[in-house]
């Protein structure tokens, strides 16, 4: 897959300052989502598993499986967003950029493959179809804004999943695995936020006064994965301790 | 937290779980007169203690104090060198420019701070004592003041060099140390590990960046990124290649991960995706030179 690069050299305080007002306030909403997710992770003491899944949602499945699954459908949604961006790339992004961003999508199809050869056919979960109409491709605010709630969130999930995972000879096979992936993701998530507003690499919405990043459970981040699938999934079968 | 469901998902993998703690009874008894006497949020770590109690003979493996204190020793590290590297930039003898770049420090700074004391916390809930925090040598040298990071608080090119490898090997270090039985057997301490991992790949992430737009110590031709590409240092210095070897692995629990399945996935992709743990011996390996 040949990289894409649009040139163009806006920095983003330009870019958001001259952009239209709905992008303004689709960028807002997109912050507000995040710090609604985060909300969310503050207020959890972690065995909090009172989601109700939605009608005919695709079960996640149990057990160390199950996480596997719930790893996979989230770098189902992440491959998908970026490979969208390169399909009609938002303009006002730098070269530089726009090469960093291709690196991020190739990462996010190397995990997304990585779990689908990874987790036995049997107990796969399908193809998600993703719904990313919130999203304004075009604009270049829209897609950062859902590109940081992505990376952060997948950080958050990450976290929060470990301890969830067996302890057993397997489980250290995952549990590295899942470490090796969520480190990637958060250096994504420090890139992104570099871009959208220098300096927020790791603030205090995301790292908090013990030094320590956020960390959600699989039905926090379901709900937020929900929003941009138009196949909800489930993780009501998940490990919660 | 449910801590008889901790119990009971150890008894799984070790049905000598009570024995090793007494008895149920008292191993209960214990946990919550130590509840008690602690604040909320070290509550967690205090299992950390009785599991050390329980484990803590068991050769060749680190009990979760053991691990608690390798990390503390990595922080104090990290810590001190921003202490040391901000006040330079303060005073004037550091030329970290003003904005951004200084801000990123002092922020850096503040969440390493935050880490010594939260590691303390949690060593000395659990029962443990956290060590004491050594005498740095941050030109590398053990002690001489001569190392191969000689200058590193005056020369601004030298200082990202030096802090971009300090945070990429703490990612690694606490990577490799996830994997710990004890700590594996402690969700809240596992957790809290993962949470400090994510953060020192933030950290990563953002002194690279900041590496890039200076260019100092960057070989020609080299593209400094967020993410780490093959073994690629990105510092011209020999110094620091140990911190990198292994990072270049294409191969995920038997699974290549370039072309997989057809997709347009390099080396130099499948490479980045991942980043690779160090043992405690390799860490403690690159880190000798600079502990007095």
């Amino acid at each position: 897959m040949p990289k894409i690069i649009t040139s163009g050299d806006e920095t983003l305080l330009s870019s958001i300052s001259e952009s239209k007002a709905l992008s303004r306030r689709k960028f807002i909403g997109y912050s507000g989502a995040a710090a609604i997710a985060m909300a969310a992770v503050v207020s959890s003491c972690g065995d909090d598993n009172n989601t109700t899944p939605p009608p005919n949602a695709i079960d996640l499945g149990s057990g160390d499986v199950g996480i596997l699954n719930y790893a996979y459908a989230l770098e189902q949604l992440e491959a998908a967003f970026y490979i969208r961006i390169f399909a009609s790339p938002y303009s006002g992004g730098s070269a530089g950029e726009m090469a960093l961003l291709a690196d991020i999508r190739d990462h996010e199809i190397a995990h997304r493959e990585f779990f689908k050869n990874a987790i036995p056919a049997a107990s796969r979960i399908q193809d998600l179809t993703p719904d990313f109409s919130s999203i304004n491709f075009a604009d270049r605010a829209s897609v950062l804004g859902a590109a940081k709630a992505f990376e952060d969130t997948g950080v958050s999930a990450y976290n929060g999943a470990g301890k969830l995972i067996s302890q057993t000879a397997t489980g250290m096979v995952y549990l590295t695995l899942a470490g090796k992936i969520v480190s990637v993701e958060a250096r994504h998530a420090a890139y992104i936020r570099e871009l959208i507003l220098p300096g927020s690499f790791a603030d205090s919405s995301v790292v908090n006064a013990q030094g320590l990043d956020v960390a959600a459970t699989p039905p926090q981040v379901v709900v937020i994965a929900n929003t941009y699938l138009t196949t909800k999934i489930s993780a009501s079968n998940l490990p919660t301790s | 937290m449910n801590v008889k469901n901790i119990l009971n998902e150890i008894e799984k993998v070790d049905p000598e779980v009570y024995e090793r703690l007494d008895t149920r009874r008292s191993a209960m008894k214990q946990f919550a007169g130590l509840a008690g006497k602690l604040a909320t949020v070290a509550v967690p770590f205090a299992l950390g203690g009785m599991f050390k109690k329980a484990y803590g003979r068991n050769t060749g493996t680190d009990t979760v104090i053991d691990v608690l204190n390798f990390a503390l020793t990595l922080e104090y590290l990290e810590a001190k060198f921003y202490q040391l590297g901000n006040a330079a930039a303060t005073g004037g003898t550091l030329a970290i420019p003003a904005g951004l770049e200084r801000n990123t420090f002092t922020t850096i700074g503040a969440h390493e701070t935050a880490h010594v004391a939260f590691l303390r916390s949690a060593i000395t809930a659990s029962g443990g004592t956290p060590v004491a925090e050594p005498v740095f040598d941050f030109t590398a040298g053990n002690g001489t003041g001569t190392g191969p990071f000689m200058g590193v608080f005056t020369n601004y090119a030298l200082f990202l060099a030096v802090a971009q490898t300090f945070e990429d090997t703490g990612v690694r270090a606490y990577k490799g140390q996830a994997i710990d039985v004890d700590l594996m057997a402690n969700n809240d301490v596992l957790q809290a590990a993962l949470q400090i991992h994510s953060v020192e790949a933030r950290h990563a992430a953002q002194v690279r960046r900041i590496r890039k737009m200076n260019g100092g110590l960057v070989p020609a031709g080299v593209d400094v990124k967020p993410w780490i590409t093959g073994n690629q240092s990105g510092i011209m210095s020999a110094a620091v290649q140990a911190s990198y070897n292994g990072e270049e692995i294409t191969n995920q629990a038997t699974i290549e991960i370039v072309g997989i399945n057809g997709q347009a996935i390099s080396v130099t992709d499948a490479s980045e995706a991942f980043d690779e743990p160090l043992t405690k011996a390799q860490v403690l390996a690159i880190v000798d030179p600079f502990i007095v």
